[in-house]
């Protein structure tokens, strides 16, 4: 068990696929604020799964000015399938190769089970952390605390 | 530990003791295949713990996943109206696997509602802003998915069986006990 980056810190930068043929990095996303949610894995047998929650919950992200990525070490065609079902309105980033090397740049890999926790990062326009939240693996965190830490900022001009 | 925060009122769907001991709340979808069937365990709650709980449900509507569930709970609203809202969520439940517009509409006609009423009620969206307004507190209080329970206001992380649930409520009433 790691302990994930706090706020405080610089958020790493990243390069990672967002679609089957397009890579974005959090270097592009400058000038932003950003809600990273690091998750295990897609398909978890749940209707109420945390990205189904957040999907739900995007129009209140996005009237804070903020723009969210769900993240897990699923591979990008996984990604594309499952964001599908789901009808997802939001990127799904594959930290797939190599396997959860951005996981682990933020605390956030569980080595043993070789997938993300169920950690939270929201990103300030500067790209330092403002607010970071790990839940237990077997807890979905919900919204709450990334909407309590977007009201909590200074308003954006965004 | 999350917790509740829109607190139960008058304005809220309560079944049972309303001055119970413990109050269950229960945030839930009617399309949501694991709320049909936590059915069965909150009735057998109800009923096991008698006049010492009270239940109260609001609205966590998934509606990209479940297309039905917005026009459910404004059913369900409406039923509400009319004194008739546990009768219109069991209905609805019960009904799952069907549910669709004719569906709805056919349980107003067989709780003797008026259906002109209920066709613009929904066309009007005169409950949409409740059950947003449920949605909403739902997410402000840690709801994460559905069915989401609170004993007393704290959040019940764990499944929703009859033992787990029991045994949230027993701990909430040793709590007040003390």
């Amino acid at each position: 068990m790691s302990t994930i980056l706090a706020a405080g810190a610089r958020a790493p930068d990243f390069r990672l696929h967002v679609t089957p043929d397009q890579v974005l990095s959090l270097d592009e996303m400058r000038g932003k604020r950003i809600v990273l949610a690091f998750y295990p894995a897609d398909w978890s047998p749940v209707c109420g799964d945390q990205m189904a929650l957040y999907n739900q919950v995007l129009p209140e992200f996005r009237s804070r000015g903020a723009h969210i990525f769900g993240i897990s070490v699923d591979g990008a065609w996984c990604h594309q399938a499952f964001a599908q079902a789901r009808n997802l309105h939001f990127p799904l980033l594959a930290d797939f190769e190599p396997k959860g090397d951005v996981a682990r740049a933020y605390g956030a890999y569980r080595a043993s089970e070789g997938v993300c926790e169920r950690a939270l990062f929201v990103i300030d326009e500067n790209q330092a952390i403002a607010w970071s939240y790990c839940s237990p693996i077997a807890v979905n965190p919900g919204a709450d605390g990334i909407l309590d830490a977007l009201d909590a900022m200074p308003t954006t001009g965004e | 530990m999350a917790s509740l925060k829109v607190p139960v009122t008058t304005s809220d769907h309560i079944l049972g003791a309303s001055s119970g001991a413990v109050t269950l709340v229960e945030y839930g979808d009617y399309q949501c295949p694991h709320c049909a069937a936590a059915q069965l365990p909150v009735k057998q709650i109800l009923s096991h713990y008698g006049g010492r709980i009270c239940l109260v449900f609001r609205h966590f509507p998934l509606t990209e996943v479940h297309p039905m569930a917005g026009m459910a709970a404004e059913t369900a609203e409406f039923a509400g109206g009319y004194g008739r809202f546990w009768e219109m969520h069991d209905a609805i439940f019960a009904n799952q696997p069907r549910l669709s517009p004719e569906l709805l509409l056919t349980l107003v006609s067989a709780l003797e509602l008026p259906a002109e009423e209920f066709q613009e009620a929904l066309a009007s969206g005169l409950h949409a802003p409740k059950v947003q307004a449920h949605f909403m507190g739902g997410v402000r209080s840690g709801v994460n998915g559905t069915p989401t329970f609170f004993v007393n206001g704290v959040r019940h992380d764990a499944d929703y069986t009859f033992a787990d649930l029991a045994s949230s409520i027993d701990d909430a009433m040793l709590a007040m006990t003390r």
